[in-house]
């Protein structure tokens, strides 16, 4: 930034609290004009809320509002939505693409703001009659997409494309808003193939040039490295540090991305490390699993009898893939092994026969029957698959469903998990996040299975329910001795109750480690370091 | 090898997407010499169907640019239609004035349907072609209300042209002496036994431009942005709710005027039932033309209109010198209408279905690849 | 207590509300416009017992997330194909609706089934694809109709010899057979048992259902079809089962009305019966949803009620019949009500 004018963009300690709890702290750096900010962090530590501030999102202002000041030039500003926003000259990217399919590359970089002819008739119907006026807006969209400096055909349909032209495009649309200043790109890289990766960032590069600001998130740190003058690093709602991209490293990064401070709680709380058996109950070779969003593109991984393993990663990677697709929720492939059995893909009722049992991360679109009471949501799948809870009439032609017994063991489940409500009959929809996610681990262990998939048991739950879930599952692992696979982004959850903790990166599992390996190491593996590092 | 492979692909995604106009063709071309009609005839009945039927099928065709699936409403609009036609048949207005008369009349009951009918599908997202077919079938009986019992007491007409002689209620069948033809006969150009009805046929031809010229403005697009996805759309601004609304109107609205220039060709109202066989057959016609429910073209309106009447013309004759009956023919082509509609929507359903299990089978090649 | 009121109320809903009043309101009315009461409810009562199966013909699809059953006249024509095979044995009395039964059956089990696996190709747009399947089948049968080698006297043509009569009588065969079964009369007031018996069973049958295992499953299915296939149940296979079952109990339907109605109705005939029997249910409380049985028994009486009360009440009174018309509007617009709900938004 030069010295004379005053920075693009300023954030004076900024903080922000979700009902009590804070998500922000503290939060101030400044950026220049034609500066690359990158902004890293795991999920979860607070990069979505600045953005969120940074726009004015709805979301911002029904939950209280904001501490601290966001300048623009030097000047406070607070944005009441992201079209203020955008007034001021900020766009911003998302991963998940906004565009239509139909639409030429063209329309959807103009969509809603396309050039117009008046014409006879707009004096009669008024300016929605007005006439697209084509040459000018093919013109438009190439003007922005030679600012962007990467090749994209702009009568090219979305639904043509590959993925990183919709990026491309994506992008051209913000630059195409007149007065663009400061750009944010959400994760633009992670759905790119390596050659659109460079295009991007060859573009970041040119923006930069022509005095437009980059605000970067990525999760690929050598990126970082590569277009962008300073890096924030972010944790648990706070800038752990601002560093010169130009001399800092992957390792440095990563170290502070995952790093904690070796607090009390966590390290008291840490699974002992145990005796496993050696005896390996489930194998997964090959495996694909098409999930929108969380593709796992090929996954080795050995779990062993009486374990509690993890599964961790950052988001998008892939790693909630592997169970559903494994549980035949989303379509798979390769080869699956339980128990010396060959598990056949796609078909969750042969999993659940062989003795697998999953607690969906959709709690509210998978877990739960919303419309139906606890106790139905909790015997359900062990009726159907054991024929528990069943009384059975004319030699078992008919098979009548048991009320005293589904009352009886939902009363258990209620007393040994503690879920708030006001009966057994009471409709699953009704309860808190918390409640109804021990629903759902009730209903899995009323089916006694032998494996156990858990899937972000903690998402969206407050501390104490967290706390309790863990700890239900943690008894369930040693006492009974039933191996459990649990997947969360949090890997100190994860490092609390596991034995070993296998990463996700880039539908690939990176490594496996023991629980009690420094924060750091998982980190490193979760942005894929060794991959990059090869190249 | 692969562009082999892919034209082999083209010739069956052909088959597979234009299944319905191909099963028309084959069976035009299979009654024709079994009903024995000339050709000179054929031509003629075919021009008067179009002349006929081709406004009211254009007007389904801006629903489905807007995402909104076929407009089973556009019943709505053919009831406003009937109602200025009424009127004018009781003021005892002849010729084009009558009819334009008759339009100006239908115009705010068509909006007014319309708005109703559009504000119902925004609260129906997802199923808006059952809700738009109930509509028609609820707003039958408002019609029936209005006609039958209103007409006479309530909104005064006397005519004993149209209403039954009890005093109240229109009569079941009108014959429009007055504008029979009207449009059809100011400018017409016989060529031996075939009529050709310039004025009418410019009219349609004008229709058909203001649709392309629709197509270009800005609601136009507007409107295909809506229709390909409703959310992208609201993120980027547009008024969603407002631009549905709108294209069931205008749809609406045309089927009104479409209706009154099928009407004055006809030359007879029948009451009670024009406007509900109306509506299917336009509906039929326009997915025999190749159209789906995502996806019409003009061209799509005018061959629907020439093989589905061709179709109705030839049945009932080919099954009368087939089997020597008559109803079977008629029955079947009952049977077709509906039939034609049946597979067009399932054909639909699963076509989507199967783009979306695409993206599995990409991943399972990769897979292939790397083992 | 207001409040009390006020969530049953809105549990109940204002259409049914002011549906229910309306009905009292006929009910209050009629004695002074000269209608006996003792008659009407006989009137209703009958009507009930004719249409009640075809309106539990809605439950089982709608429990298995299929939607209302738009595609009745696809159960109704297996219930002809078996009426007319009856029929053409010629024999007489009660056992021929034994038989009509019979050979109903395989026809609704057949058609259900195909329709079933159709409805499953085209999941989201059930309820439109079932309106046209119900369409064309009608269609279809009536050239079936035409053609079909029938030769019973009573159901042919006279002239030409071939091809079936639009409406052929149940005199002879299984006229009221039901209605006349164990029949009551109090004063003017006169109740058939057999009928509600009839209704009775089946509607116990599809209860009892409803609480078996595979019944349980049906309803998760309908409830949340992920959490079913989570759950190892065959979502498929669940709904193809429901169709069946709603198919057959249409079949069963359209033979019970014949026997109380007096006449078999073919051709177009069963073209529009889907739609009072949905609406029926609709008026019961049903959603597009969630049914049970209750909605059927309420939603029964309530629609033949109106249906049987108003020609008569209004002709009294305002020397008009405009109760078809009213018909119409009340029973579509019950099914537009349901259709443009919030609550009912996942399907």
């Amino acid at each position: 930034m030069s010295e004379m004018t005053k920075p693009l963009l300023e954030m004076q300690s900024v903080s922000k609290e979700y009902n009590g709890n804070p998500v922000l702290k503290d939060v101030s750096f400044t950026l220049g004009q034609g500066e690359v900010l990158g902004l890293v962090g795991e999920n979860g530590a607070g990069k979505s809320t600045l953005m969120n501030i940074l726009f004015g999102m709805d979301v911002i202002h029904q939950t209280g509002g904001y501490g601290g000041k966001v300048l623009i030039d030097g000047k406070e500003v607070k944005f009441t939505s992201p079209l203020d926003a955008l007034k001021a000259g900020i766009g911003m990217v998302h991963q998940e693409f906004s565009l239509l399919p139909g639409f030429t590359a063209a329309e959807n970089i103009l969509l809603n703001r396309e050039p117009q002819n008046k014409s006879v008739l707009s004096l009669v119907f008024g300016d929605r009659a007005n006439t697209i006026d084509r040459k000018k807006l093919q013109k438009e969209a190439i003007d922005a997409i030679t600012k962007l400096g990467v090749s994209l055909d702009p009568d090219m349909l979305v639904s043509e494309m590959p993925v990183g032209h919709k990026q491309f495009t994506e992008i051209s649309r913000e630059i195409s808003k007149s007065a663009i200043r400061l750009l944010v790109l959400d994760e633009p890289t992670a759905v790119l193939t390596e050659k659109e990766a460079e295009m991007l960032l060859k573009a970041i590069e040119n923006l930069s040039k022509q005095g437009i600001s980059v605000i970067f998130i990525t999760h690929r740190l050598q990126e970082i490295l590569d277009v962008c003058d300073k890096v924030i690093v972010m944790r648990d709602g706070r800038i752990i540090n601002s560093l010169d991209a130009k001399a800092t490293s992957i390792n440095e990064m990563a170290r502070l991305m995952v790093g904690r401070e070796v607090s009390a709680g966590s390290a008291q709380n840490r699974g002992e490390d145990r005796e496993i058996s050696d005896k390996v109950v489930l194998s997964v070779n090959n495996l694909w699993v098409d999930m929108p969003g969380e593709t796992v593109k090929d996954v080795n991984l050995e779990v062993h009898e009486g374990e509690f393993l993890g599964i961790g990663g950052l988001a998008g990677q892939g790693k909630l893939g592997i169970p559903n697709g494994i549980m035949g929720l989303y379509p798979a492939g390769g080869t699956v092994t339980f128990d010396g059995k060959t598990i056949p893909l796609n078909n969750p009722r042969a999993c659940l026969d062989s003795e697998l049992a999953f607690v969906s991360e959709d709690r509210r679109g998978v877990g739960l029957l919303l419309d139906e009471s606890l106790e139905w949501n909790i015997a359900f799948p062990a009726m159907q698959i054991h024929e528990k809870f069943l009384k059975k009439y004319l030699g078992g032609l008919i098979k009548w469903r048991d009320q005293s017994a589904i009352e009886e063991v939902t009363e258990k489940y209620i007393k040994q998990l503690q879920i708030k409500c006001t009966s057994s009959k009471q409709k699953a929809k009704e309860l808190s996040g918390g409640n109804q996610q021990k629903i759902c681990l009730a209903k899995s262990f009323a089916l006694e299975p032998k494996l156990m998939f858990v899937s972000e048991p903690t998402r969206g739950i407050d501390i104490g329910a967290k706390a309790l879930v863990l700890q239900a599952l943690k008894e369930y692992n040693r006492k009974h001795g039933v191996t459990i696979v649990m997947i969360s982004s949090e890997l100190e959850e994860l490092r609390q109750c596991c034995d070993r903790i296998a990463i996700i990166t880039d539908g690939a599992v990176s490594g496996i480690l023991p629980a009690s390996t420094p924060s750091e190491d998982f980190g490193i593996l979760m942005v894929g370091k060794t991959k990059k590092e090869a190249k | 090898m692969s562009t082999d492979l892919k034209k082999k692909f083209d010739a069956r995604d052909f088959l597979a997407n234009n299944i319905v106009p191909i099963i028309f063709v084959v069976l035009c071309v299979a009654c024709y010499p079994l009903a024995g009609y000339s050709p000179e005839y054929l031509v003629d009945q075919i021009i008067t169907r179009i002349v006929r039927n081709s406004f009211l099928v254009l007007s389904l065709l801006i629903p489905i640019m807007a995402g909104m699936g076929l407009n089973f409403g556009m019943t709505l609009g053919a009831m406003a239609g009937q109602i200025g036609i009424v009127f004018i048949t009781a003021w005892n207005v002849v010729g084009i004035p009558g009819l334009l008369l008759a339009a100006i009349i239908a115009t705010p009951i068509a909006v007014i349907l319309g708005w109703f009918c559009g504000k119902m599908l925004n609260m129906a997202r997802g199923r808006e072609m059952i809700t738009s077919y109930m509509i028609s079938f609820f707003m039958n009986g408002v019609y029936q209300l209005v006609v039958l019992y209103g007409m006479g007491p309530v909104i005064p007409i006397h005519s004993d042209q149209v209403i039954l002689p009890r005093g109240y209620g229109v009569r079941n069948t009108i014959d429009l002496i007055n504008v029979r033809r009207s449009i059809d006969n100011f400018w017409q150009i016989n060529l031996g036994p075939i009529r050709i009805p310039v004025l009418t046929i410019i009219l349609i031809a004008l229709l058909c431009v203001v649709i392309i010229w629709f197509r270009k403005t800005k609601i136009g697009q507007d409107m295909r942005a809506v229709g390909q996805d409703m959310e992208v759309a609201r993120e980027a601004g547009i008024k969603v709710e407002r631009t549905r609304i709108l294209a069931i109107v205008i749809s609406t609205v045309f089927a009104a005027y479409g209706m009154i220039i099928y009407l004055s060709n006809m030359g007879t109202l029948n009451t009670y039932n024009s406007h509900s066989q109306i509506g299917m057959f336009s509906i039929a016609a326009l997915l025999v033309g190749g159209a789906s429910v995502s996806r019409a073209s003009i061209k799509n309106v005018f061959l629907g209109i020439i093989l589905f009447h061709l179709m109705f013309i030839l049945t009932p004759q080919a099954g009368k010198n087939l089997i020597g009956q008559a109803q079977i023919g008629e029955f079947f082509r009952v049977f077709v209408s509906y039939g034609v509609i049946t597979l067009s929507l399932v054909l639909y359903e699963i076509r989507t279905r199967r783009e979306k299990a695409e993206s599995a089978k990409m991943l399972a090649q990769a897979q292939e690849v790397q083992a | 207590m207001m409040e009390r009121i006020k969530a049953l109320a809105k549990s109940f809903g204002l259409p049914r509300l002011i549906i229910t009043g309306f009905l009292l309101l006929l009910f209050i009315i009629a004695p002074f416009a000269g209608i006996s009461v003792g008659a009407s409810l006989t009137d209703t009562l009958g009507r009930f017992g004719q249409n009640s199966i075809m309106v539990l013909a809605m439950v089982p699809m709608i429990h298995s997330g299929c939607g209302l059953n738009f595609g009745l006249p696809l159960g109704i024509i297996s219930g002809l194909l078996g009426a007319t095979l009856a029929i053409e044995t010629g024999i007489t009395g009660p056992v021929s609706f034994l038989l009509a039964i019979l050979y109903s059956t395989p026809f609704a089990l057949i058609f259900g089934w195909g329709y079933g696996k159709l409805l499953n190709k085209v999941k989201g747009s059930e309820m439109m694809i079932a309106t046209y399947v119900g369409f064309s089948s009608v269609a279809f049968m009536s050239i079936m109709w035409l053609i079909l080698p029938y030769s019973s006297p009573t159901m042919v043509w006279g002239y030409t010899g071939e091809g079936l009569r639009t409406t052929i009588s149940t005199e002879g065969f299984y006229y009221h057979v039901l209605r006349d079964f164990l029949s009551i009369r109090i004063g003017s007031l006169s109740i058939s048992l057999g009928e509600i018996l009839f209704f009775g069973i089946f509607a116990f049958i599809i209860w009892a259902f409803l609480h078996t295992k595979t019944g349980t499953a049906m309803t998760a299915v309908g409830s949340n079809p992920v959490f079913a296939r989570a759950s190892g149940i065959s979502i498929d296979r669940q709904r193809t089962l429901s169709v069946i079952m709603s198919t057959w109990l249409g079949a069963l339907g359209i033979l019970c009305y014949q026997q109380g109605y007096g006449f078999i109705q073919l051709y177009q005939g069963p073209m529009y019966m889907a739609m009072p029997a949905v609406s029926a249910i609709l008026i019961g409380g049903a959603s597009v949803n969630k049914a049970n049985i209750t909605n059927v028994i309420i939603g029964t009486i309530l629609y033949q009620g109106i249906v049987s009360m108003t020609p008569s009440v209004m002709n009294s009174l305002i020397h008009t019949d405009m109760s078809e018309v009213l018909r119409i509007i009340v029973s579509n617009g019950m099914i537009l009500y349901a259709l443009t709900r919030k609550s009912g938004a996942s399907r």
